[in-house]
């Protein structure tokens, strides 16, 4: 047997396979298909104080290996999640993490003062790094200062584990990381999608509504990698890294490269039961490589 | 009704013309019901560029033989890979996906389909006669050349046609045909596929002569299961997911 339990920073994870933000629904969405019970957790859609109807149509474009997305957290708002979301979702045997967001600081304050009374979430995902809302968003995860701000509000509010998740968009991400421990984060989870844009030539429109939107897929696999190494040699609190994971394989290279955990994002969309190919395909890495313990794995980059 | 992932076998693939072609896709368990204007969201190997599934929508089941028939226009560069897949290949799909047409109270129904809209509308008009309905098909092509599989529409129902340049039924499009500007003849209900514009017109005619209808959307999407949020219409509710609430709306919920 291998061991894939996870402490993470004291929240118990059955195992590393988490899913991503804004690609798992409020996991219902992906009953028919996956055993919500055998994921370590799922991080449900970015979640803000008010209800949002997101960004007009068209919000996606296929790009090669990826795909731009300018949702724009489309949600109904923290108490529709709390009052009849919630009790849909609480019974699963699963940690279930909101991720949050925000215009202004006192928007995550006062979600996130409403998502610590739920019992049965054990975590939020502090999302300082949308890149498709106009205010709040990614503005709080590009500058220490304002990541600072943000994290410390949220901090004295929110009681159980805090993860924020941080912006690619960034020139050293690992100051943004080092600012938000300071805070006491207790995690940081990346990355965020990256900004991008497409444009059809036949009609030199752009393919999105807003223009630019956030690039994931496999396209960003190898810069999420990089900024996983970096940030996870420079801080102590784990690392829970995405980005254009799509295979087992990709899954292990995170883990080599210093996450504790990980997060299934766009692999969803192409195969609805990726999160357990990608959590069978890790134990069967185990068992091949002899590695007993899945923490043995994690920043065993060799050089 | 539980969606599933599944590898189906190619029975055929058929050309039938520089942009369409057909496949019969044979399953490897027993298939589950499908609805009319249900959709399939198949998956495309070796086309680096194609990155997500194509949603496509169901032309023809037949459960006897488990098989399910897609008829699929040549859009891009991963409609062009799918329409090389040979027999014997396996295709995967996420199916069934989305709601379905209404059932029709009676047989004043009229199914239209414009180009590729057509698609669905024969299994619409198959489903509907198991329940003992008898429809009538507009179907509008640009040309005679473009008209798909009309000896297997004609087993269905009275099928009638516009072609843009005239070569084949009335000239203009679906909605210039006499069916829809004569006082005599009355539908309780529209069914239609095809492009927006067409679909809005016929929308609006319906909605002036107070006749019941519903339109399926193809707006484009990924997951094709409710979790990416990115195929959205916006309907008197607000943002609605084409893949889960639709494909198929009431024109009058829709803002377009």
């Amino acid at each position: 047997m291998v061991n894939l339990n996870i402490d993470f920073n004291g929240l118990k994870l059955k195992n590393p396979v988490l899913t991503a933000s804004g690609t798992f629904g409020y996991g219902l969405e992906f009953e028919d298909f996956v055993d919500l019970s055998r994921l370590g957790g799922f991080i449900v859609k970015g979640t803000t104080l008010l209800h949002r109807e997101g960004n007009p149509y068209p919000r996606m474009a296929e790009t090669a290996a990826g795909m731009l997305n300018a949702v724009g957290l489309q949600n109904k708002g923290v108490k529709v999640f709390c009052d009849d979301i919630y009790p849909k979702i609480e019974h699963l045997n699963t940690n279930i993490f909101v991720n949050v967001s925000g215009s202004t600081v006192d928007d995550y304050v006062a979600t996130a003062e409403m998502i610590n009374e739920l019992t049965n979430i054990p975590a939020i995902e502090l999302n300082i790094s949308c890149p498709n809302v106009k205010e709040g968003g990614m503005a709080f995860g590009t500058s220490c200062a304002s990541a600072e701000e943000v994290v410390k509000a949220v901090r004295q509010v929110y009681k159980k584990h805090l993860m924020v998740k941080l912006s690619p968009n960034v020139t050293d991400i690992v100051s943004i990381a080092q600012a938000v421990e300071n805070q006491g984060a207790d995690s940081v989870s990346l990355v965020n999608t990256f900004l991008g844009m497409a444009i059809d030539a036949k009609t030199r429109k752009p393919k999105l509504s807003t223009i630019t939107g956030g690039l994931s897929g496999s396209a960003i696999k190898p810069i999420a990698l990089r900024m996983v190494w970096q940030v996870a040699k420079a801080v102590k609190i784990p690392v829970c890294g995405l980005g254009g994971i799509m295979t087992a394989e990709d899954a292990i290279e995170f883990f080599l490269a210093g996450a504790s955990c990980i997060q299934v994002g766009t692999a969803n969309f192409i195969e609805p039961d990726a999160t357990i190919k990608i959590l069978e395909g890790i134990e069967y890495y185990c068992k091949k490589y002899g590695v007993k313990d899945i923490n043995e794995l994690i920043g065993s980059l060799r050089s | 009704m539980k969606k599933q992932t599944c590898d189906f076998e190619v029975v055929y693939n058929i050309s039938l013309s520089d942009d369409y072609f057909l496949l019969k896709l044979l399953a490897e368990d027993e298939l589950p019901n499908i609805s009319p204007a249900q959709f399939v969201e198949v998956r495309i190997d070796g086309a680096p560029n194609t990155f997500l599934r194509r949603p496509i929508s169901v032309h023809d089941v037949n459960y006897e033989k488990n098989t399910i028939s897609l008829l699929v226009r040549i859009a891009g560069e991963g409609t062009a890979k799918l329409s090389q897949i040979n027999k014997g290949d396996l295709l995967n799909l996420v199916f069934p996906l989305g709601n379905s047409f209404s059932m029709p109270d009676n047989d004043n129904i009229l199914l239209v389909g414009g180009g590729c809209g057509v698609a669905p509308m024969l299994y619409t008009a198959k489903y509907f006669m198991n329940f003992g309905f008898s429809p009538t098909f507009l179907l509008g092509y640009k040309d005679k050349e473009s008209i798909l599989r009309s000896d297997k529409f004609a087993k269905y129902g009275n099928v009638f046609y516009t072609t843009e340049d005239g070569s084949f039924g009335e000239t203009g499009n679906v909605l210039d045909h006499s069916l829809l500007n004569s006082d005599k003849i009355h539908f309780d209900k529209i069914y239609a596929c095809g492009p927006q514009p067409m679909l809005k017109a016929l929308g609006n005619l319906a909605i002036e002569k107070n006749i019941t209808c519903e339109v399926s959307l193809e707006n484009l999407m990924a997951c094709g299961i409710g979790a990416c949020l990115c195929c959205v219409q916006d309907t008197i509710d607000g943002h609605k997911c084409v893949c889960t609430d639709g494909p198929v709306f009431n024109v009058k919920k829709l803002v377009w």
